[in-house]
C-alpha cells in the first residue's frame, strides 16, 4: 500500500508525532548537559568577581582576559573572605551568595511589593584591605546589560567588570572593552560630603585622560548614548541600595 | 575496489572549488563575514556545520518518502533547529567560552541558507548515503573558504594564529615588529572579509575559466 502523504490527516498526526519525538530528545539532552553548563556559568562568575578585583591575564592594552578555569575555584576562595546578602537590612552570611539571581530578585518583587530583595555582597581581601563586589543589573538599548562593581569602604571604584546580552556590536557591546571599564577604576562614588554621586557616563568630554577622579564623570562611548545612559543608572540604582551598609561600616 | 565510485567521489570534491557554496554559489555570506576573525571559532563554525549539514542530510533523506509535501520546509527547519540546539548545548557545556564567542551565530546555523538547500535540493531526491556525502561536501566547501579567510584575518590582523604569536610579540616588540612591522586593525573588522571573500572568487575565477559568464 502506498502511502498518501498529501493526505490532511497524515500531515497532522505527521507534524504531531515528529514534534514529540524532538521535543523529548532535546529536553532529555538540555537535562544531561544541565551540570556542565551550570559549572561553567558558576566558574564565569567567579571569573567576572575575580576580574574586578584586578585578578586576570591581560597582557595586552586591551585584553580582557579573565583567570583561568582551571585555577579560578582555587583562587576564588582564597581571595574571598565572606559572602553576604543584605535583606531588610539585615546581613545575612550565605557561601553561595554569588549564585542570587538578580533578574529573579527583580521578578519576585515585581510579583510581590512586599517582598524584601536580597542584595548579594562578596566581601574579598586585596592588599590587607577590604574590598566589596556588589553585582549590577540594568538596562541597555536592546537587552539586559550586567556587571560587577569592587568598591573600597569609601565607595572608591577599584574595578568594574561589565557584560550585556545584545547590544549592537561596535557601539553599546563596547562597554566590555578595556577603554571603556578602566577608567572607572578609582572614581568616587560620593561626593565631599558624603552624599551618593554614583558615576556618570557622559559626553562633552573636558577630561580625556580621566585624571579627575572626584569628578563623578567617565567618558561615554561615541553613538551608544543609551546603553551608555544605562550603565549610569544601572550603577546609581544597584548601590543605592547598599547605602545604609556602607554608611554602616563607618560608624 | 575503490571506496567510493566516481559520482560519490564528485559530491564530495565538487563543492569544494567548481561548486563552491560560498565563492560560487554566494550562499552563507553572513556567517562567514562574522566568525572569521579569528581561526579558531572559524574552525568550531565549520566543524559544527558539518555536523549539522552530514546528520540533517541523512535524516531528511530517510524520512523523504515519509514528509508530507506541504510541511515540506517545515519539517526541514525542525530538523536544523533540533541538530543546532544540540551542537549549542554541547558547546555550551564543554567549550563555554568558545560558544560566548560565538554567541548569536551558532543559532544562525539554522538560517544558513546552504544547508536548507542541500535539504530541499539534494537529500529530498536521493539516498541517505549519498545525501551524507553532498552534506559533508557542502560543508567542506563552506569550511575551507573560512578557514581561509580566518587564517588570513587572524594572521595579518592581530599575527597570530589559533592564539600562538606567529610575527613576535606586538607588545614587547620582539620578532619582526622589531623592524617595524604592525598589525592592520582593519584586517579584523568584518569589512575585511566581504573583501577577502571577494579577492578569492576574483583568483578562482581568474584559474578557471568554466565560472566565467556569458556576456
Amino acid at each position: 500500500m502506498a502511502l498518501d502523504t498529501s493526505k490532511n490527516s497524515y500531515t497532522i498526526i505527521f507534524a504531531v508525532i515528529m514534534v514529540v519525538v524532538v521535543g523529548t530528545a532535546l529536553a532529555g539532552l538540555s537535562n544531561g548537559l544541565k551540570p556542565l553548563v551550570e559549572a561553567n556559568q558558576r566558574a564565569e562568575k567567579m571569573q567576572n568577581i575575580l576580574y574586578t578585583l584586578g585578578f586576570n591575564e591581560n597582557e595586552g592594552e586591551s585584553d580582557v582576559r579573565k583567570i583561568s578555569t582551571d585555577v579560578v575555584e582555587e583562587e576564588f576562595n582564597k581571595y574571598i573572605k565572606a559572602q553576604y546578602y543584605i535583606q531588610d537590612g539585615e546581613l545575612i552570611e550565605d557561601d553561595e551568595a554569588y549564585l542570587i539571581s538578580l533578574p529573579k530578585e527583580e521578578n519576585k518583587l515585581r510579583r510581590d511589593s512586599e517582598y524584601k530583595r536580597r542584595l548579594p555582597l562578596i566581601v574579598a581581601e586585596k592588599e590587607g584591605e577590604d574590598v566589596y563586589v556588589i553585582p549590577l543589573l540594568g538596562s541597555g538599548l536592546w537587552d539586559a546589560i550586567w556587571g560587577f562593581i569592587a568598591l573600597d569602604k569609601e565607595m572608591v571604584v577599584q574595578g568594574v567588570y561589565f557584560g550585556h546580552d545584545g547590544e549592537t556590536p561596535g557601539l553599546g557591546a563596547e562597554i566590555s572593552q578595556r577603554y571603556f571599564m578602566d577608567p572607572f577604576e578609582g572614581e568616587h562614588l560620593l561626593d565631599e560630603n558624603g552624599r551618593f554621586m554614583g558615576v556618570e557616563v557622559t559626553k562633552g568630554n573636558q577630561d580625556p585622560r580621566n585624571a579627575r577622579k572626584k569628578d563623578h564623570k567617565v567618558d561615554a562611548i561615541a553613538g551608544s548614548t543609551i546603553t551608555g545612559d544605562g550603565v549610569t543608572a544601572m550603577i546609581k540604582n544597584t548601590l543605592r541600595m547598599y547605602l545604609p551598609y556602607f554608611k554602616s561600616l563607618k560608624e | 575496489m575503490r571506496l567510493l565510485s566516481k559520482r560519490d567521489a564528485n559530491l564530495i570534491l565538487d563543492p569544494l572549488a567548481d561548486n563552491n557554496p560560498i565563492t560560487v554559489q554566494v550562499l552563507g555570506i553572513c556567517s562567514a563575514l562574522a566568525v572569521t576573525a579569528q581561526l579558531k571559532p572559524s574552525i568550531v563554525m565549520a566543524v559544527a556545520v558539518m555536523f549539522v549539514m552530514g546528520m540533517g542530510n541523512i535524516v531528511i533523506s530517510l524520512l523523504r518518502n515519509l514528509i508530507p509535501p506541504k510541511i515540506r520546509i517545515i519539517a526541514q527547519l525542525i530538523v536544523v533547529a533540533t541538530l543546532v540546539i544540540i551542537v549549542d548545548q554541547v558547546l555550551k557545556a564543554y567549550a563555554y567560552e568558545l560558544s560566548n564567542q560565538l554567541s548569536v551565530f551558532i543559532g544562525l546555523i539554522i538560517t544558513n541558507c546552504i544547508i536548507m538547500g542541500r535539504f530541499e535540493a539534494f537529500a529530498l531526491g536521493n539516498g541517505p548515503w549519498e545525501s551524507f556525502l553532498d552534506g559533508i561536501g557542502n560543508a567542506a566547501g563552506y569550511g575551507i573558504i573560512l578557514i581561509i579567510v580566518g587564517t588570513l584575518r587572524e594572521l595579518f590582523g592581530s599575527g597570530t594564529l589559533l592564539g600562538f604569536e606567529v610575527f613576535g610579540s606586538a607588545v614587547e616588540g620582539t620578532g619582526l615588529y622589531a623592524l617595524g612591522y604592525e598589525n592592520n586593525g582593519f584586517m579584523v573588522l568584518p569589512p575585511m572579509a566581504l573583501i577577502v571573500v571577494g579577492l578569492i572568487i576574483w583568483v578562482q575565477r581568474f584559474y578557471n575559466k568554466e565560472l566565467h559568464e556569458d556576456n
